[in-house]
């Protein structure tokens, strides 16, 4: 160990990790939706022309990806590991998306939680001096989840107040060593936290302890409070998650502000786009990330934020089985570039 | 977080209290209302095909208009909107199950005509059929020894 881990759970990088683009594509509620006009592109077909849901996602995979790397103005070959993974079973998703890049890959499952873990993942190797750059991202989509996760999409159920949208598209950064680019700073890996919620309508309950869990642990690593960060966001909890998150804070000590946001409240406006609790899946965190607080970062606007994806790690079958929905974050510390001035 | 039994049933009532309801009242309402026109439509078209069939024979035909309709309204993706609106209402009825056996068949054409479409088609009206059938079986057992 050369002194890069601090505290129980977080790491800080030595010389910082930079994200040198990042790229969003997403489905056509998504463009419609608060955030719409801060995304790449918008995909108003939801198979994307292809033959089912699930090549959509790949193929939403694919082109997000090939554009992350060209705006890092780089070539797919220069590209040293790929990190990235989906809801689907056994994250075909990823795999078929991303086949004909043929570069090395870490095919990950930290359920919506896989933006936080593939950027972590992807900046500890670049520290680590393995790598000169890395490719990472999570994608989802709203139909081939609901045909894995729930019902079938023609089916005249009612959803309750509770459940979420899942996001369609995907969310990519390309992670690099050099120049004056957002920086990833520090890293505090989540554990698995399970309070009891069985409830598969209401991840956003299952998913804030974990959240919690990793605030609590980042701030007492790091020495810091809520009020160093200019944003801290969260991944998919939604407006029920988010408010149990500020109760939980508030408890141990810590205040939120109105500097903490989730996600899934952000990319949807519940009052006319009829998503309930707000967006969720490994998209909702990815897309928001690299559409809407990148460009932040990328100004300086943003000068350091705190960005915790989260997941809920339960099956369908698990789930019928009647166990319990563990819940997972990641959270990772982003720092806004450095004016020109600074930067000398 | 405190993982203990005390702090999960801490949690439990934290996320009741922060977790909002399901409009009972009003999915009642629209229910009640919905699945009477539904019922209310098989009524005008009993009274029609009566008209030129028999009780049993015009029967029939009520309940074949009904599964068409709600199959072809699922094929164009209104069920879904009506059920989101209509709840129990659009359920309940013979349409609502028509429905269950279509929307699958749809969503699952991707994985063939045998594993997909065949083996799905009854994913969620399976459980109605199948208990469906043993609680008739149950009432008929009753029947027989008590009823006569």
């Amino acid at each position: 160990m050369n002194g890069k881990k601090i505290g129980k759970q977080t790491v800080r990088l030595s010389e910082g990790v930079r994200i040198l683009s990042a790229a969003s594509m997403v489905g056509k509620k998504e463009g419609e939706g608060p955030l719409g006009k801060y995304f790449d592109k918008i995909v108003e077909d939801s198979t994307f022309g292809e033959k089912s849901w699930e090549l959509a996602e790949s193929r939403f995979i694919r082109e997000n990806m090939e554009l992350a790397v060209k705006k890092a103005g780089l070539k797919m070959k220069d590209i040293d590991y790929l990190f990235c993974g989906d809801l689907l079973n056994q994250c075909t998703a990823s795999t078929f998306g991303i086949v004909e890049f043929n570069i090395p890959f870490f095919g990950l499952f930290g359920a919506c939680s896989t933006m936080g873990e593939s950027m972590s993942l992807g900046a500890m190797l670049i520290d680590g001096g393995f790598a000169y750059y890395a490719l990472t991202g999570a994608s989802s989509h709203f139909c081939s989840a609901e045909k894995q996760f729930r019902a079938p999409l023609g089916l005249g159920n009612q959803r309750p107040p509770s459940a979420t949208w899942t996001v369609t598209g995907d969310g990519a950064v390309v992670l690099g060593k050099k120049g004056n680019y957002p920086c990833i700073t520090e890293i505090t890996t989540g554990k698995i936290v399970d309070m009891g919620v069985t409830d598969a309508n209401n991840m956003g309950a299952a998913m804030a302890p974990a959240a919690v869990d990793v605030l609590l642990n980042h701030f007492q690593d790091t020495g810091r409070t809520p009020q160093d960060y200019d944003v801290i966001a969260t991944g998919d909890l939604g407006e029920i998650g988010r408010s149990l998150v500020v109760e939980l804070l508030e408890k141990e000590g810590y205040r939120l502000d109105g500097r903490y946001t989730d996600c899934g409240i952000e990319i949807f406006d519940k009052h006319t786009q009829d998503t309930h609790n707000g967006g969720s899946g490994c998209a909702c965190s990815a897309v928001t990330f690299c559409g809407y607080y990148y460009p932040m970062l990328m100004s300086g606007e943003i000068g350091r934020m705190l960005f915790v994806p989260t997941g809920a790690l339960l099956s369908p079958t698990s789930s019928q089985q009647g166990q319990t929905i563990p819940g997972i974050a990641h959270g990772v510390v982003i720092e806004g570039r450095k004016k020109k001035e600074e930067a000398k | 977080m405190d993982t203990s039994k005390r702090g999960k049933q801490e949690y439990d009532q934290m996320v009741k209290n922060a977790s909002p309801n399901s409009p009972i009242l009003t999915n009642c309402l629209k229910a009640f209302f919905s699945g009477g026109l539904i019922c209310g439509l098989g009524q005008l078209l009993l009274d029609y095909f009566s008209k030129s069939n028999g009780e049993e024979e015009a029967a029939l035909l009520v309940s074949a208009t009904l599964i068409v309709l709600s199959a072809v309204l699922t094929g164009l993706g209104l069920y879904e909107k009506l059920g989101k609106y209509c709840g129990a209402g659009t359920i309940i009825p013979i349409t609502g199950f028509a429905n269950s056996v279509v929307a699958p068949a749809i969503e699952f054409k991707k994985e063939g005509l045998i594993f997909g479409t065949g083996a799905k088609m009854f994913l969620l009206a399976g459980p109605v059929i199948v208990y469906g059938t043993f609680t008739s079986m149950i009432v008929g057992l009753i029947y027989y020894f008590v009823g006569r």
